[in-house]
């Protein structure tokens, strides 16, 4: 990989609008805007902010075996999938570890896997590699292609006016191809903050048009661009695992808190042999919620500690702030990762009281499931 | 641009020395420009009057959304004044750094030794 940082298509916008850009997965992004973290995470809790994720990898899967390679790759069962619908899931090394979690949608005639930047030379490598099994046409189309995501309670107002097509008709983790303002657009109803909203895949070279077509539709309603500061704390606040964090190459999907996109029962998939033995022997370790009682907020890499042992750590951690108080997920043994279970969280020598906790911790999100 | 008074003592750590009128006790907190890089912060973590600090000890830790940061002490000396505002409202180090925004009082063991700290102009080149 090179040290030259990419741009997303929406680079001159986030430098013109004083976004703090900041290294994220070999991108330059906006880490946040001069509104700050707190007002860009209210923003999409209470009326609607507009995210460039146009740094995420999208794959495109064609060919008579086409879904034969994807349930090859995938713990979820892509055969349940139908035209015009996307499926959350994850794939699996032959240990049952992680590679990269993916949201799969299947068009008319293929399918598109979304995965993280981070991780698209390895899962490009991947994927490759188990293509050559299959009689299929396998296509890199992240360059190509940007991603706004419109998020929050005011999202699907802001976007309606601008949309070709009924934009309610466009249900939970369903898609529509269509336009907006003009642009074509995979219109999908998925999301990764706990809000009502739609994520937008675009040819790169109408980004910044769309970009700025939708912040002057909605800035009545209070839409503002939010960066990825406030990303991460809104996709805390509702439990959502991210990869590199909460989800790696060491946890097994059944550990960390993906066990029901894993679907053991289907045909063969990579890991599913490492996955059943892990059921049958019985998980050791799991991804939960803790909740801080006390005061202090929880990091990435602290120590959660049961009766003074060092027990687990915690993997995404920070104030919500919608709530007021520490969130975190992290790895404890199973006998501590039921929900109650009252944990200590070592702030850097201060030992803060939590508690397990279900995920979400914030709850009254406007996402229509 | 970040504001950095020309009247104020700096260190390279972002923290600022400034006169309380009191002989060799001085105000500390953080820069303009540290709280910018922060973010908005959400927690101030601060020791209890009367603790004793050595140059660049730990005194406390500052919770921004995103981060955390430890707070070292510029010099050493005694903490006379503890800033309670910012347990109600630590947002005040973000709108005001430089008054209402101050953590510590600090009486200075050695008050010559301001003259060591980074002046204006050497730290906003440190800051480039």
């Amino acid at each position: 990989m090179s040290d030259t940082l990419k741009l997303t298509p929406l680079n001159d916008e986030h430098v013109e609008l004083g976004g703090k850009m900041v290294p994220f997965a070999g991108y330059s992004m906006p880490v946040q805007y001069p509104t700050g973290i707190k007002a860009e995470h209210a923003a999409v809790r209470e009326a609607a902010g507009l995210f460039d994720v146009s740094h995420m990898g999208e794959f495109i899967v064609r060919g008579p075996q086409a879904l034969d390679l994807v349930q090859r790759i995938s713990v979820n069962d892509a055969s349940k999938i139908e035209i015009g619908q996307a499926q959350y899931s994850a794939m699996c090394m032959e240990t049952g570890c992680v590679i990269d979690d993916l949201i799969i949608y299947r068009f008319p005639d293929r399918y598109m896997l979304v995965v993280n930047a981070a991780n698209l030379a390895k899962d490009w490598a991947w994927v490759s590699r188990h293509a050559a099994d299959f009689d299929v046409e396998l296509e890199d189309v992240s360059d190509q292609t940007a991603l706004l995501a419109l998020q929050g309670p005011k999202a699907r107002e802001i976007l309606r006016p601008l949309a070709s097509l009924d934009v309610d008709s466009v249900k939970y983790y369903r898609f529509a191809e269509g336009e907006v303002a003009g642009i074509p657009a995979v219109i999908s109803g998925t999301g990764y903050t706990g809000e009502d909203g739609f994520e937008l895949y675009i040819p790169s070279d109408r980004a910044a048009e769309l970009w700025r077509a939708l912040l002057e539709q909605g800035g009545a309603a209070g839409l503002i661009p939010a960066g990825l500061g406030a990303r991460d704390s809104l996709r805390l606040e509702v439990g959502y695992a991210l990869y590199g964090n909460d989800l790696d190459e060491e946890h097994t999907t059944l550990e960390s808190g993906l066990g029901w996109v894993t679907k053991l029962d289907k045909d063969d998939f990579v890991g599913r042999e490492a996955l059943v033995a892990q059921k049958e022997a019985g998980v050791l370790r799991r991804l939960v919620g803790i909740r801080l009682t006390g005061k202090g907020f929880p990091r990435p890499g602290y120590d959660v500690v049961s009766g003074g042992e060092v027990v687990g750590r915690i993997t995404s951690g920070t104030v919500s702030p919608t709530l007021g108080y520490g969130v975190a997920l992290g790895y404890v043994p199973v006998d501590l990762a039921k929900a109650g279970t009252a944990v200590q969280v070592d702030a850097r020598g201060r030992l803060v009281d939590g508690v397990v906790q279900r995920p979400p911790f914030y709850t009254e999100g406007s996402i229509k499931r | 641009m970040s504001d950095i008074p020309a009247d104020l003592y700096y260190t390279e750590e972002h923290e600022y020395l400034k006169s309380t009128g009191e002989d060799g006790v001085y105000a500390v907190g953080i820069t303009d420009y540290a709280q910018g890089e922060l973010g908005d912060v959400v927690f101030v973590e601060l020791p209890d009057g009367g603790a004793q600090f050595g140059q660049m000890d730990v005194f406390g830790t500052i919770e921004a959304v995103k981060a955390v940061s430890d707070l070292y002490c510029p010099l050493e000396g005694e903490i006379v004044a503890v800033n309670d505002e910012l347990d109600d409202d630590p947002s005040i180090v973000n709108s005001d750094p430089y008054g209402a925004g101050w953590m510590i009082k600090l009486k200075l063991a050695d008050p010559s030794e301001v003259s060591s700290l980074l002046s204006a102009d050497s730290y906003a080149e440190h800051i480039g």
